[in-house]
């Protein structure tokens, strides 16, 4: 990480949910009333928890899900774009998770299957042929495994991050 | 058939080979036969015939063409020429037409670089010199379903192109002492010959032979029981090299002879010729040979005139697996299994083939052996260096005018073979085959010897028009389709290798390379040195270590995004949904970034 | 009594003895996958490679020899290993928390252990339909690492061959003994040793998974449990 200039007071912090089921999040949270004191030291940029929709420049992304569509490249891209360290939070973005266990499937015929007519409304994202985990798209800094990863896993990293140091991974289980 | 071969599930790989020379391939139906008259389970019938790349488990054509796909054939335009015959024959590479007529694929080096591009028909003959004429005379052939024993008999030549003989290339002289002149030596005293004469196997790993046999002599038998055997390796897959497919057709009996010495020396009785698939034309000429042998008495009982000397010499046919030229590979073969390399020790001079204490020597050492034993070790130690003693055939292709065997003294620099080849703007060499080195031009001045450039008996020569990044990612193909499968670093590591080359390459139509997929080679490399199961896995990585020192530029070109990028086509990834909802809006696409 | 360095410790040897077996009875763990007491080795997952007087060897067959400097937890062999574990992933589908072997999982103790955060390679998607056809056994293959270990079971402690190996390089693959090919119609049985010594979820008996609550697994410990 860069020492060039002085860390900001708080660091600006995203996280989104891509193919996922904000698993990942809802373990964040259960860090409680450690909440208050990170948030003397973070700042929420994009995150379900701000509802801002764009992610604009910050020190740290995390990621929870995998990629299964082209709107979650698109978001992966901008994290990556803006964010200086980039987290792939949980086993479905480290791995590609549960939804890849459609991998072995033709997304087309699942479509047809399901839909008969497939809707075909520019506004809907299409899927990908194959769920990929996120590492396979963009270059990712740390990897956060567990499904979801603990509580006290997101403290860890976070501490370990806001202090400049390279997280240390005490707490590793993947399921 | 079954019977011929006496019902010995040890003979499953033959029985195969046999079967599939009359039925094409070998359908599930097939393999259920042959496991019930072997005795063995289906599954494990199933294994050795999904092991050998020339055995077929689907259905392919009557009649198959297998175009040889070394480097050097490719330098020869055999790509276009596959492609050509496809087109002409209206199938795809791999797929039989409708009728089953025929097929056409690749396989590995066939050893015909010197006279490429070659192709194999039915595993059976060898078409070289192939070129647009010969390719569209032999597509009229196959449409027109004219037998192969038919063809034109021109096409079938095999040209053993010795541009520079020494010892082996040479021959035995006449006034040579006769082979029973020289086994009424003690066998003791053979093997010490050998030590005087400093022998070291041909074979690559440049094992001291005197020291290989007198180990098997040496073994504990009790176990085993008193049988010994010799095993001559004539699975000569290190593509670019192919001296001993002209030591088998010229000097056998040389070979054979060194067989017989190291039979006696030793106090074997069996001895096995295992011959790469890619060489059964050599069959009935070897076979004749062995048959006139035995005729006069070399071989059989008594062997030589020496009482109570028992010895013959049989014929292993390969099926297409460069893995089984690793000697404990090899013999799992000859015993009718998957060719893995074993667990070493116990090593096959003290179980070897059946258990029983086995001798493995590469042909041209064999062939050395007859005449180290008839002039002597001094005089072969006269040869070459101190280290390096005796002469050393390398088979030339590539690049050069003039492609072919030449036999030097070890310790001969590259610059020297490169001058008499006629390649004089070569930017590179790969010494040895794949496993061995690639060495630049300012190399060249270094010398072929076990302590400077060791080589198995590859020379193929770049000049400065040829890519050496396609060259490593051929080789790292070579190697991952050659892999035998046992251990991790190997069977998953040679695949990721070529899959990293292959984005490199742009082939999948994929993100370009950046230093991460640079730096993701480089670990893949020490990982594939630094702890396989056999000498393939270790090795793989030699063209891509040696081109990555020597020649970084051609990776540097392909690896100058700045950012990471992926392996595959981002907007082929929409393909399946764009199919089902015709979408072609802009939303309906992704594509990998090229920033700057 | 002779003796051996095992990172810079002594370790006491038997005849006979390979480093794996030497350095496990002194109390040092060497990470494994393929290797198990009742079978011979296989040396196939390269797990245990460790460094003897400099170097690589497989701990599991290779003879331990007095005067022997082995390295095992050096940093080298560490990230070695964790490519190897990883390499194993990727070939594979291993998605622990769907799995029913999680906690009794080798492959996942190793890589927990080995400290494996992310795949670090791509997944490469095999096409390995699972097999469900025996009554009291799943074959879920994209589980399998190819260790062999119930190939030589089978053969070695239930004299049955109920498996083997086919394919060859990234395609190879393990076999059923039967006529169909699937699992159903081989001799196995779910009291086999083979039935149970796949150290991954390839190989399950059927109808017991998730019988032991989490933090009492095989290898759930202060550590991994938090």
């Amino acid at each position: 990480m860069s020492t060039a200039n002085p860390a900001p007071a708080k660091l600006r912090v995203a996280t989104v949910s891509l193919a996922g089921c904000f698993g990942c999040h809802m373990s964040f949270l259960d860090i409680d009333e450690r909440l208050f004191e990170l948030i003397e030291h973070i700042q929420f940029d994009r995150s379900p928890l701000t509802d801002i929709k764009t992610v604009g420049l910050c020190d740290i992304g995390l990621i929870e899900g995998g990629l299964c569509n082209a709107e979650n490249v698109e978001v992966l891209r901008a994290f990556r774009a803006n964010c200086r360290v980039l987290v792939a939070v949980g086993a479905c973005a480290i791995t590609g998770g549960l939804p890849a266990l459609r991998n072995h499937l033709d997304v087309g015929d699942m479509l047809q299957a399901v839909y008969g007519t497939v809707p075909d409304d520019p506004e809907l994202p299409l899927p990908l042929n194959k769920v990929h985990p996120i590492h396979e798209v963009v270059r990712i800094d740390h990897s956060l495994p567990g499904c979801p990863p603990s509580a006290d896993a997101f403290w860890h990293l976070l501490q370990d991050l806001i202090a400049g140091r390279e997280p240390a991974h005490g707490l590793i289980r993947y399921d | 058939m079954l019977s011929r071969w006496g019902h010995d599930p040890h003979a499953l790989v033959q029985v195969l080979r046999e079967t599939q020379a009359l039925t094409h391939w070998l359908p599930r139906a097939l393999l259920t036969h042959i496991a019930q008259a072997l005795n063995l389970p289906l599954a494990q019938v199933e294994g050795v015939a999904t092991f050998y790349r020339f055995f077929h488990t689907r259905p392919v054509g009557r009649l198959r063409v297998l175009f040889s796909d070394n480097i050097t054939d490719r330098l020869l335009g055999s790509e276009a020429l596959l492609s050509r015959l496809c087109e002409r024959l209206g199938v795809a590479p791999g797929q039989p037409d409708v009728q089953g007529r025929f097929s056409v694929d690749r396989c590995s080096c066939t050893g015909l670089c010197d006279q490429g591009p070659a192709l194999l028909i039915n595993h059976h003959q060898v078409i070289t010199r192939l070129d647009t004429a010969r390719v569209d005379a032999l597509a009229a052939l196959m449409l027109s379903e004219v037998p192969a024993d038919q063809w034109p008999a021109d096409w079938f030549h095999v040209d053993n192109k010795v541009l520079r003989a020494d010892v082996l290339l040479s021959g035995l002289s006449a006034d040579a002492p006769t082979l029973p002149e020289v086994l009424a030596r003690e066998p003791q005293a053979l093997i010490d010959e050998l030590a005087r004469a400093g022998l070291r196997g041909r074979g690559g790993a440049g094992f001291p032979t005197a020291r290989k046999w007198q180990a098997c002599r040496d073994a504990d038998t009790s176990t085993s029981g008193p049988l010994r055997c010799v095993v001559c390796n004539a699975d000569e897959g290190e593509p670019g090299t192919f001296k001993d497919r002209a030591l088998l057709s010229e000097h056998a009996d040389a070979v054979f002879d060194g067989m017989t010495i190291a039979a006696r020396a030793i106090g074997a009785q069996q001895g096995w010729l295992y011959l790469r698939g890619e060489y059964r034309y050599l069959l009935p000429q070897l076979q004749a040979v062995l048959e006139r042998r035995r005729a006069s008495g070399l071989l059989g009982a008594n062997a030589a005139g020496l009482a109570g000397f028992d010895f013959d010499i049989r014929i292993h046919l390969g099926a297409g697996a460069y893995v089984c030229g690793e000697e404990s590979a090899l013999i799992e073969s000859l015993e009718g299994r998957r060719g893995t390399p074993r667990i070493r020790p116990p090593f096959p001079v003290e179980r070897g083939y059946l258990g029983r204490p086995t001798v493995v020597n590469n042909v041209e050492t064999f062939c050395a052996v007859a005449h180290i034993a008839r002039r002597g070790g001094a005089w072969w130690a006269g040869i070459g260096t101190a280290s390096s003693t005796g002469t050393k055939i390398h088979s030339v292709s590539g690049d050069c005018e003039r492609p072919g065997l030449y036999e030097y003294p070890l310790g001969t620099p590259i610059a020297q073979i490169l001058a008499d080849c006629g390649a004089m703007d070569a930017q590179a060499v790969q010494v040895g085959g794949p496993s061995g080195a690639c060495v630049p031009v300012s190399g060249f001045h270094r010398r072929i010897a076990f302590d400077d450039v060791p080589s198995a008996g590859a020379f193929m020569v770049f000049n400065p028009s040829r890519d050496l990044f396609e060259v490593a990612r051929h080789f790292a193909r070579f190697f991952a389709h050659e892999s035998c499968g046992l251990c991790t670093p190997c069977r998953v590591g040679t695949e990721l290798v070529v899959r990293r080359l292959d984005k490199l390459a742009l082939v999948r139509g994929a993100g370009r390379g950046s230093a991460f997929d640079l730096q993701r080679l480089h670990e893949l490399d020490a990982l594939l040195h630094s702890g396989t199961h056999c000498g393939l896995g270790s090795s793989a990585c030699n063209p891509l270590r040696d081109t990555l020192a020597h020649f970084g530029e051609v990776y540097a070109s392909r690896t100058a995004t700045p950012q990471f990028e992926p392996e595959f086509d981002l907007d082929a990834e929409l393909s399946a949904a764009r199919r089902v909802t015709g979408r072609t809006d802009a939303g309906a696409h992704l594509h990998t970034e090229h920033k700057p | 009594m002779s003796s051996f360095s095992f990172d810079g410790q002594p370790v006491p040897l038997q005849p006979g003895d390979t480093i794996l077996q030497a350095a496990q009875r002194a109390g040092h763990e060497v990470p494994h996958l393929c290797w198990h007491p009742e079978v011979s080795a296989s040396a196939s997952c390269r797990v245990c490679t460790v460094r003897v007087d400099g170097r690589p060897a497989a701990a599991c067959t290779t003879a331990a020899a007095a005067g022997q400097r082995v390295e095992c937890h050096t940093a080298d062999l560490r990230a070695q290993r964790l490519h190897l574990l990883q390499m194993l992933f990727v070939e594979g589908n291993h998605f622990c928390p769907g799995c029913e072997k999680s906690g009794h999982c080798l492959l996942q103790h190793q890589a927990e252990r080995a400290g494996m955060t992310d795949l670090h390679y791509e997944t490469l998607n095999p096409e390995r339909p699972v097999d469900a056809s025996h009554p009291d056994v799943l074959f879920e293959p994209n589980r399998c690492i190819l260790c062999q270990l119930c190939v030589r079971a089978s053969d070695e402690l239930d004299g049955k061959q109920v498996f083997a190996i086919g394919g060859h390089g990234i395609a190879t693959h393990l076999l059923i003994n039967s006529a169909s090919g699937r699992l159903g119609d081989s001799a196995l049985a779910v009291t086999d040793r083979a039935a149970h010594i796949c150290p991954v979820g390839a190989l399950l008996p059927k109808r017991v998974g998730f019988a032991v609550p989490i933090g009492q697994r095989t290898f759930d410990d202060a550590e991994t449990r938090g």
